[in-house]
Protein backbone atom coordinates (compact mmCIF):
# COMPACT_ATOMS: atom_id res chain seq x y z
CA UNK A 1 0.00 0.00 0.00
CA UNK A 2 3.12 2.26 0.86
CA UNK A 3 4.25 2.02 -2.92
CA UNK A 4 0.49 2.77 -4.08
CA UNK A 5 0.15 5.93 -1.75
CA UNK A 6 3.16 7.32 -3.24
CA UNK A 7 1.51 7.53 -6.61
CA UNK A 8 -1.11 9.88 -5.18
CA UNK A 9 -4.08 7.63 -6.30
CA UNK A 10 -5.95 4.57 -5.28
CA UNK A 11 -5.86 1.02 -6.16
CA UNK A 12 -8.84 -0.45 -6.77
CA UNK A 13 -9.26 -3.57 -4.95
CA UNK A 14 -10.43 -6.45 -6.83
CA UNK A 15 -9.49 -8.98 -4.47
CA UNK A 16 -10.22 -10.64 -1.02
CA UNK A 17 -8.14 -9.34 2.01
CA UNK A 18 -5.43 -12.12 2.78
CA UNK A 19 -2.46 -12.41 4.97
CA UNK A 20 0.42 -9.78 3.99
CA UNK A 21 2.58 -11.40 1.66
CA UNK A 22 0.69 -14.29 0.84
CA UNK A 23 -1.08 -14.19 -2.72
CA UNK A 24 -4.82 -12.66 -3.00
CA UNK A 25 -7.54 -14.22 -4.37
CA UNK A 26 -8.86 -12.44 -7.77
CA UNK A 27 -13.03 -12.26 -7.33
CA UNK A 28 -13.79 -13.64 -10.78
CA UNK A 29 -17.06 -12.84 -11.28
CA UNK A 30 -17.35 -8.57 -12.12
CA UNK A 31 -19.93 -6.36 -10.19
CA UNK A 32 -22.20 -4.01 -11.45
CA UNK A 33 -20.00 -0.90 -10.19
CA UNK A 34 -17.00 -2.69 -12.32
CA UNK A 35 -19.24 -2.31 -15.19
CA UNK A 36 -19.86 0.93 -14.47
CA UNK A 37 -16.39 1.99 -14.29
CA UNK A 38 -15.77 0.14 -17.37
CA UNK A 39 -18.11 2.69 -19.09
CA UNK A 40 -16.98 5.39 -17.68
CA UNK A 41 -13.27 4.63 -18.34
CA UNK A 42 -13.82 4.35 -21.63
CA UNK A 43 -15.01 8.15 -21.62
CA UNK A 44 -11.43 9.09 -20.33
CA UNK A 45 -12.58 8.83 -16.57
CA UNK A 46 -9.53 8.13 -14.07
CA UNK A 47 -7.37 8.13 -17.27
CA UNK A 48 -3.97 6.64 -16.87
CA UNK A 49 -5.16 6.20 -12.87
CA UNK A 50 -7.52 2.79 -13.22
CA UNK A 51 -5.16 0.90 -11.51
CA UNK A 52 -4.50 -2.15 -9.01
CA UNK A 53 -1.94 -3.10 -6.97
CA UNK A 54 0.88 -5.23 -9.06
CA UNK A 55 1.32 -8.88 -7.43
CA UNK A 56 0.55 -12.22 -7.40
CA UNK A 57 -2.87 -13.09 -7.42
CA UNK A 58 -4.91 -16.55 -7.52
CA UNK A 59 -7.71 -17.71 -9.45
CA UNK A 60 -9.90 -20.14 -8.20
CA UNK A 61 -7.68 -22.72 -6.31
CA UNK A 62 -4.44 -22.78 -7.89
CA UNK A 63 -1.83 -25.66 -6.93
CA UNK A 64 2.19 -25.38 -7.21
CA UNK A 65 2.00 -27.39 -10.96
CA UNK A 66 -0.97 -24.83 -12.07
CA UNK A 67 -0.05 -22.36 -15.36
CA UNK A 68 0.71 -18.82 -14.17
CA UNK A 69 -0.40 -15.99 -16.62
CA UNK A 70 1.05 -12.32 -16.68
CA UNK A 71 -0.59 -9.36 -17.04
CA UNK A 72 -1.00 -5.26 -17.04
CA UNK A 73 -2.35 -3.83 -13.99
CA UNK A 74 -4.77 -1.43 -15.74
CA UNK A 75 -8.11 -2.40 -14.09
CA UNK A 76 -9.85 -2.90 -17.12
CA UNK A 77 -6.84 -5.11 -18.48
CA UNK A 78 -7.72 -7.06 -15.14
CA UNK A 79 -10.97 -7.13 -15.05
CA UNK A 80 -10.88 -8.65 -18.56
CA UNK A 81 -8.58 -11.46 -17.15
CA UNK A 82 -10.97 -11.94 -14.13
CA UNK A 83 -13.76 -12.57 -16.03
CA UNK A 84 -12.22 -14.58 -18.72
CA UNK A 85 -10.71 -16.78 -16.17
CA UNK A 86 -13.89 -17.84 -14.22
CA UNK A 87 -13.81 -21.40 -13.16
CA UNK A 88 -10.24 -21.93 -13.77
CA UNK A 89 -7.48 -22.18 -11.56
CA UNK A 90 -5.16 -19.87 -12.41
CA UNK A 91 -2.23 -17.79 -10.79
CA UNK A 92 -2.15 -14.37 -12.32
CA UNK A 93 1.52 -12.26 -11.72
CA UNK A 94 0.22 -8.30 -12.23
CA UNK A 95 2.85 -6.37 -13.08
CA UNK A 96 3.66 -2.72 -12.51
CA UNK A 97 2.68 -0.92 -15.96
CA UNK A 98 1.72 1.95 -14.45
CA UNK A 99 -1.94 1.39 -15.22
CA UNK A 100 -1.37 1.14 -18.79
CA UNK A 101 -3.07 -1.97 -21.17
CA UNK A 102 -0.44 -4.60 -22.08
CA UNK A 103 -0.27 -3.86 -25.61
CA UNK A 104 0.75 0.24 -25.04
CA UNK A 105 2.84 -0.72 -22.26
CA UNK A 106 5.28 -3.20 -23.67
CA UNK A 107 5.63 -0.32 -26.35
CA UNK A 108 6.67 1.54 -23.82
CA UNK A 109 9.11 -1.31 -22.36
CA UNK A 110 6.90 -1.02 -18.70
CA UNK A 111 5.56 -4.98 -19.40
CA UNK A 112 8.88 -6.06 -20.06
CA UNK A 113 11.72 -8.22 -19.33
CA UNK A 114 13.22 -6.11 -16.46
CA UNK A 115 9.68 -5.78 -14.85
CA UNK A 116 8.77 -9.20 -15.34
CA UNK A 117 12.30 -9.95 -13.69
CA UNK A 118 11.07 -7.66 -10.54
CA UNK A 119 7.66 -9.24 -9.84
CA UNK A 120 8.59 -12.86 -10.04
CA UNK A 121 11.49 -11.72 -7.48
CA UNK A 122 9.24 -10.16 -5.22
CA UNK A 123 6.45 -12.33 -5.36
CA UNK A 124 8.45 -15.29 -4.43
CA UNK A 125 7.17 -17.32 -7.18
CA UNK A 126 9.72 -19.79 -7.09
CA UNK A 127 8.87 -20.85 -3.85
CA UNK A 128 5.04 -21.08 -5.20
CA UNK A 129 4.70 -23.04 -8.44
CA UNK A 130 6.86 -25.75 -9.28
CA UNK A 131 6.95 -25.65 -12.73
CA UNK A 132 9.19 -23.34 -14.83
CA UNK A 133 6.65 -21.30 -16.79
CA UNK A 134 5.22 -18.04 -17.63
CA UNK A 135 1.91 -17.65 -19.77
CA UNK A 136 2.37 -13.60 -21.78
CA UNK A 137 -0.53 -12.20 -23.50
CA UNK A 138 1.11 -12.28 -27.59
CA UNK A 139 0.38 -8.92 -27.71
CA UNK A 140 3.07 -7.81 -24.50
CA UNK A 141 5.84 -9.77 -26.68
CA UNK A 142 7.25 -6.13 -28.47
CA UNK A 143 8.69 -5.17 -24.84
CA UNK A 144 9.82 -8.54 -23.80
CA UNK A 145 12.48 -10.89 -25.02
CA UNK A 146 11.47 -14.48 -24.04
CA UNK A 147 15.49 -15.46 -24.27
CA UNK A 148 16.20 -12.97 -21.97
CA UNK A 149 13.37 -14.09 -19.15
CA UNK A 150 15.03 -17.27 -19.37
CA UNK A 151 18.28 -16.46 -18.88
CA UNK A 152 18.01 -14.06 -15.27
CA UNK A 153 14.68 -15.64 -14.17
CA UNK A 154 14.82 -19.39 -15.36
CA UNK A 155 11.20 -18.93 -16.69
CA UNK A 156 10.37 -20.21 -19.94
CA UNK A 157 8.06 -17.62 -21.90
CA UNK A 158 5.40 -19.03 -23.76
CA UNK A 159 3.29 -16.42 -25.30
CA UNK A 160 -0.64 -17.35 -24.92
CA UNK A 161 -3.69 -16.25 -27.43
CA UNK A 162 -3.72 -12.47 -28.22
CA UNK A 163 -7.42 -12.25 -26.91
CA UNK A 164 -7.81 -13.43 -23.04
CA UNK A 165 -11.03 -15.15 -23.85
CA UNK A 166 -8.89 -18.15 -25.83
CA UNK A 167 -6.99 -18.64 -23.04
CA UNK A 168 -9.13 -21.97 -21.98
CA UNK A 169 -8.67 -23.72 -25.05
CA UNK A 170 -5.01 -22.62 -25.66
CA UNK A 171 -4.57 -24.42 -21.80
CA UNK A 172 -7.00 -27.79 -23.15
CA UNK A 173 -4.79 -27.75 -26.61
CA UNK A 174 -1.46 -28.01 -24.37
CA UNK A 175 -0.64 -24.35 -24.94
CA UNK A 176 -0.82 -24.34 -29.01
CA UNK A 177 -2.76 -21.24 -30.40
CA UNK A 178 -4.24 -21.97 -33.60
CA UNK A 179 -3.67 -19.12 -36.11
CA UNK A 180 -6.47 -17.37 -35.74
CA UNK A 181 -5.81 -17.06 -31.66
CA UNK A 182 -2.37 -15.22 -32.93
CA UNK A 183 -4.00 -12.72 -34.60
CA UNK A 184 -4.85 -9.20 -34.66
CA UNK A 185 -8.16 -8.07 -35.82
CA UNK A 186 -9.83 -4.93 -35.88
CA UNK A 187 -13.45 -5.75 -35.79
CA UNK A 188 -16.28 -3.16 -35.78
CA UNK A 189 -16.51 -3.70 -32.19
CA UNK A 190 -13.23 -3.14 -31.80
CA UNK A 191 -13.63 0.45 -33.39
CA UNK A 192 -17.01 0.88 -30.89
CA UNK A 193 -14.58 0.44 -28.22
CA UNK A 194 -12.13 2.80 -28.84
CA UNK A 195 -14.28 5.93 -30.46
CA UNK A 196 -15.40 7.58 -27.52
CA UNK A 197 -12.82 8.58 -26.00
CA UNK A 198 -11.79 9.71 -29.74
CA UNK A 199 -14.92 12.06 -28.94
CA UNK A 200 -13.84 13.19 -25.75
CA UNK A 201 -10.22 14.10 -26.47
CA UNK A 202 -11.42 15.82 -29.25
CA UNK A 203 -13.77 18.64 -27.57
CA UNK A 204 -10.79 21.35 -28.12
CA UNK A 205 -12.20 21.29 -32.08
CA UNK A 206 -15.57 20.53 -31.16
CA UNK A 207 -15.29 24.03 -29.15
CA UNK A 208 -13.51 25.49 -31.98
CA UNK A 209 -16.16 24.37 -34.92
CA UNK A 210 -19.38 25.71 -32.89
CA UNK A 211 -17.83 28.95 -32.16
CA UNK A 212 -16.38 29.45 -35.93
CA UNK A 213 -20.15 28.35 -36.84
CA UNK A 214 -21.57 30.48 -34.02
CA UNK A 215 -19.94 33.36 -35.49
CA UNK A 216 -21.28 33.20 -39.13
CA UNK A 217 -24.74 32.78 -37.33
CA UNK A 218 -24.27 35.86 -34.95
CA UNK A 219 -22.88 38.29 -37.76
CA UNK A 220 -26.00 36.87 -39.97
CA UNK A 221 -23.93 35.31 -42.42
CA UNK A 222 -26.52 32.28 -42.07
CA UNK A 223 -28.81 30.75 -40.36
CA UNK A 224 -28.12 28.30 -37.10
CA UNK A 225 -28.08 25.53 -38.74
CA UNK A 226 -26.07 26.48 -41.75
CA UNK A 227 -23.78 27.82 -39.39
CA UNK A 228 -23.39 25.50 -37.04
CA UNK A 229 -23.91 21.85 -38.55
CA UNK A 230 -20.99 21.79 -41.40
CA UNK A 231 -18.16 22.54 -38.76
CA UNK A 232 -18.82 20.76 -35.85
CA UNK A 233 -20.63 17.35 -38.33
CA UNK A 234 -16.90 17.68 -39.64
CA UNK A 235 -15.36 16.98 -36.08
CA UNK A 236 -17.68 14.32 -36.23
CA UNK A 237 -16.79 12.94 -38.91
CA UNK A 238 -13.73 12.77 -38.42
CA UNK A 239 -13.71 11.89 -34.71
CA UNK A 240 -16.54 8.87 -35.08
CA UNK A 241 -17.87 7.82 -38.54
CA UNK A 242 -14.56 7.78 -40.22
CA UNK A 243 -13.24 5.40 -37.50
CA UNK A 244 -16.15 3.05 -37.49
CA UNK A 245 -16.29 3.00 -40.99
CA UNK A 246 -12.70 2.64 -41.71
CA UNK A 247 -13.09 -0.61 -44.22
CA UNK A 248 -15.41 1.63 -46.37
CA UNK A 249 -13.00 3.77 -47.72
CA UNK A 250 -10.80 2.21 -50.13
CA UNK A 251 -7.68 4.29 -49.61
CA UNK A 252 -4.62 2.51 -47.56
CA UNK A 253 -3.78 6.26 -46.54
CA UNK A 254 -5.69 7.66 -43.51
CA UNK A 255 -4.96 10.94 -44.72
CA UNK A 256 -7.03 10.15 -47.74
CA UNK A 257 -9.82 8.06 -46.14
CA UNK A 258 -10.51 11.47 -43.93
CA UNK A 259 -10.10 13.67 -47.13
CA UNK A 260 -13.07 11.69 -49.10
CA UNK A 261 -14.94 11.66 -45.94
CA UNK A 262 -14.71 15.35 -45.88
CA UNK A 263 -15.45 15.89 -49.48
CA UNK A 264 -18.25 13.83 -49.28
CA UNK A 265 -19.54 15.83 -45.79
CA UNK A 266 -18.98 18.76 -47.86
CA UNK A 267 -21.45 18.05 -50.90
CA UNK A 268 -24.20 16.85 -48.51
CA UNK A 269 -23.86 20.51 -46.53
CA UNK A 270 -23.91 21.94 -50.38
CA UNK A 271 -26.88 19.93 -51.28
CA UNK A 272 -28.74 20.33 -47.83
CA UNK A 273 -28.45 23.82 -47.04
CA UNK A 274 -28.74 26.82 -49.47
CA UNK A 275 -25.26 28.24 -50.26
CA UNK A 276 -23.99 30.50 -53.08
CA UNK A 277 -20.70 30.03 -54.49
CA UNK A 278 -18.58 31.79 -51.65
CA UNK A 279 -20.30 29.33 -49.11
CA UNK A 280 -19.58 26.42 -51.65
CA UNK A 281 -15.90 27.08 -51.87
CA UNK A 282 -15.86 27.71 -47.88
CA UNK A 283 -17.24 23.87 -47.32
CA UNK A 284 -15.14 22.26 -49.93
CA UNK A 285 -11.78 24.13 -48.23
CA UNK A 286 -12.46 24.12 -44.59
CA UNK A 287 -14.18 20.73 -44.20
CA UNK A 288 -12.23 17.95 -45.53
CA UNK A 289 -9.22 19.03 -44.09
CA UNK A 290 -10.56 18.85 -41.00
CA UNK A 291 -11.82 15.36 -41.29
CA UNK A 292 -8.40 14.41 -43.02
CA UNK A 293 -6.16 15.36 -40.01
CA UNK A 294 -9.23 13.84 -37.04
CA UNK A 295 -8.71 10.20 -39.28
CA UNK A 296 -5.49 10.21 -39.34
CA UNK A 297 -5.41 11.11 -35.87
CA UNK A 298 -7.02 7.72 -35.22
CA UNK A 299 -3.78 5.39 -36.80
CA UNK A 300 -2.52 6.36 -33.15
CA UNK A 301 -5.77 3.21 -32.29
CA UNK A 302 -5.10 1.21 -34.86
CA UNK A 303 -3.56 -2.12 -34.50
CA UNK A 304 -1.72 -2.38 -38.00
CA UNK A 305 -0.42 0.99 -38.82
CA UNK A 306 2.78 1.22 -39.36
CA UNK A 307 4.99 3.72 -37.83
CA UNK A 308 7.12 4.05 -41.35
CA UNK A 309 3.39 4.45 -42.88
CA UNK A 310 2.51 7.11 -40.41
CA UNK A 311 5.51 8.80 -41.28
CA UNK A 312 5.48 8.93 -45.08
CA UNK A 313 1.69 10.60 -44.71
CA UNK A 314 3.45 13.45 -42.35
CA UNK A 315 5.89 13.98 -45.50
CA UNK A 316 3.44 13.68 -48.01
CA UNK A 317 0.38 15.49 -46.63
CA UNK A 318 0.98 17.68 -44.36
CA UNK A 319 1.81 21.04 -46.72
CA UNK A 320 -1.28 19.98 -49.40
CA UNK A 321 -3.32 19.86 -46.01
CA UNK A 322 -2.12 22.95 -44.52
CA UNK A 323 -2.51 24.78 -47.65
CA UNK A 324 -5.84 23.64 -48.29
CA UNK A 325 -7.29 24.67 -45.01
CA UNK A 326 -5.70 27.88 -45.24
CA UNK A 327 -7.73 28.08 -48.27
CA UNK A 328 -10.97 26.97 -46.09
CA UNK A 329 -9.97 30.17 -43.51
CA UNK A 330 -9.43 33.06 -45.86
CA UNK A 331 -12.73 32.18 -47.23
CA UNK A 332 -13.96 32.04 -43.61
CA UNK A 333 -12.97 35.08 -42.69
CA UNK A 334 -14.67 37.00 -46.41
CA UNK A 335 -17.55 35.32 -45.06
CA UNK A 336 -17.66 36.20 -42.07
CA UNK A 337 -17.05 40.10 -43.70
CA UNK A 338 -19.30 39.95 -45.96
CA UNK A 339 -21.84 39.09 -43.22
CA UNK A 340 -20.55 42.26 -41.12
CA UNK A 341 -20.80 44.72 -43.80
CA UNK A 342 -24.41 42.99 -44.87
CA UNK B 1 -7.81 -3.76 -43.07
CA UNK B 2 -3.94 -2.95 -44.80
CA UNK B 3 -1.84 -0.06 -44.33
CA UNK B 4 0.39 1.63 -46.52
CA UNK B 5 2.96 -1.48 -47.70
CA UNK B 6 5.90 0.11 -49.76
CA UNK B 7 7.80 2.10 -46.62
CA UNK B 8 8.08 -1.03 -44.50
CA UNK B 9 11.22 -1.18 -42.49
CA UNK B 10 11.05 -5.04 -41.35
CA UNK B 11 14.28 -7.01 -43.14
CA UNK B 12 14.85 -10.74 -41.83
CA UNK B 13 18.09 -12.35 -42.43
CA UNK B 14 17.84 -15.82 -43.13
CA UNK B 15 21.76 -16.89 -43.02
CA UNK B 16 21.21 -15.86 -38.95
CA UNK B 17 18.68 -17.74 -38.22
CA UNK B 18 17.81 -20.98 -36.92
CA UNK B 19 14.57 -21.74 -37.32
CA UNK B 20 12.94 -21.32 -33.68
CA UNK B 21 9.89 -19.93 -34.29
CA UNK B 22 9.53 -17.34 -32.05
CA UNK B 23 9.01 -14.85 -34.70
CA UNK B 24 6.38 -16.56 -35.94
CA UNK B 25 4.56 -17.17 -32.51
CA UNK B 26 4.72 -12.93 -31.64
CA UNK B 27 3.66 -11.90 -35.10
CA UNK B 28 -0.13 -10.33 -34.33
CA UNK B 29 -0.07 -10.12 -38.09
CA UNK B 30 1.83 -13.86 -39.99
CA UNK B 31 4.23 -12.36 -41.44
CA UNK B 32 6.47 -15.05 -40.81
CA UNK B 33 6.41 -18.60 -41.79
CA UNK B 34 8.68 -21.20 -40.43
CA UNK B 35 9.46 -24.01 -42.45
CA UNK B 36 12.63 -26.19 -42.42
CA UNK B 37 14.52 -24.86 -39.84
CA UNK B 38 13.93 -21.83 -41.53
CA UNK B 39 12.25 -18.39 -40.90
CA UNK B 40 11.01 -16.68 -43.87
CA UNK B 41 8.69 -13.45 -44.82
CA UNK B 42 5.02 -14.30 -46.15
CA UNK B 43 3.32 -11.18 -45.88
CA UNK B 44 6.07 -8.73 -45.05
CA UNK B 45 3.58 -5.66 -45.85
CA UNK B 46 1.06 -6.64 -43.21
CA UNK B 47 4.00 -5.71 -41.13
CA UNK B 48 3.14 -2.52 -38.11
CA UNK B 49 6.35 -2.37 -36.95
CA UNK B 50 5.64 -2.93 -33.19
CA UNK B 51 9.59 -4.56 -32.93
CA UNK B 52 8.00 -8.19 -31.11
CA UNK B 53 9.74 -10.22 -33.61
CA UNK B 54 13.04 -8.09 -33.52
CA UNK B 55 13.15 -8.18 -29.41
CA UNK B 56 12.94 -12.35 -29.11
CA UNK B 57 14.70 -13.35 -31.69
CA UNK B 58 17.42 -14.88 -29.72
CA UNK B 59 19.97 -14.52 -32.65
CA UNK B 60 19.48 -11.06 -33.78
CA UNK B 61 17.99 -11.68 -37.43
CA UNK B 62 15.54 -9.85 -37.44
CA UNK B 63 15.67 -5.72 -37.94
CA UNK B 64 12.98 -3.34 -38.04
CA UNK B 65 12.64 0.45 -37.25
CA UNK B 66 10.42 0.35 -34.08
CA UNK B 67 8.18 3.11 -32.78
CA UNK B 68 4.95 4.83 -31.96
CA UNK B 69 2.55 4.59 -34.99
CA UNK B 70 -0.24 7.28 -33.89
CA UNK B 71 -0.28 10.33 -35.83
CA UNK B 72 -0.02 12.91 -32.87
CA UNK B 73 2.47 11.82 -31.32
CA UNK B 74 4.70 12.12 -34.20
CA UNK B 75 3.30 15.63 -35.36
CA UNK B 76 4.12 16.60 -31.89
CA UNK B 77 7.60 15.62 -32.48
CA UNK B 78 8.12 17.11 -35.26
CA UNK B 79 7.16 20.58 -34.05
CA UNK B 80 9.22 20.27 -30.76
CA UNK B 81 11.75 17.93 -31.73
CA UNK B 82 11.71 15.74 -28.60
CA UNK B 83 10.98 12.10 -29.50
CA UNK B 84 7.46 10.55 -29.70
CA UNK B 85 6.05 8.95 -26.90
CA UNK B 86 1.94 8.49 -26.35
CA UNK B 87 1.85 11.75 -24.31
Amino acid sequence: MVLIQKQKTRAFSIATITLPGSPKDLIPLLSFRDRVEHLLVRIGWRRRRYIVEPALYRIGSPMPDSPVIVTANYKLTVDTVRAACAGMDLWVLVLDTRGINVWCAAGKGTFGTDEIERMVRTSRLTDIVKHRRLILPQLGAPGVSAHRVKKITGFTVIYGPVRIADLRDFLAADMNATSDMRHVRFTLSDRISVTPIELVLSWQLFLAAALAGLGLWAIHAAPFPAAVVPLVGAVLMGAVVVPLALPLFPFRSFVLKGAAAGLLWALLMIALFPVDILTAARHLTLLPPVVAYLAFNFTGSTAFTSPSGVKAEIRWFTWPLLLWFAAGVILYFAELIRGWLG
Amino acid sequence: MRYIESVVTLNLDAEKCIGCGRCAEVCPHRVFTVTDRKAAMIDRGACMECGACQKNCPVDAITVKVGVGCAYALIRSRITGKEACCG
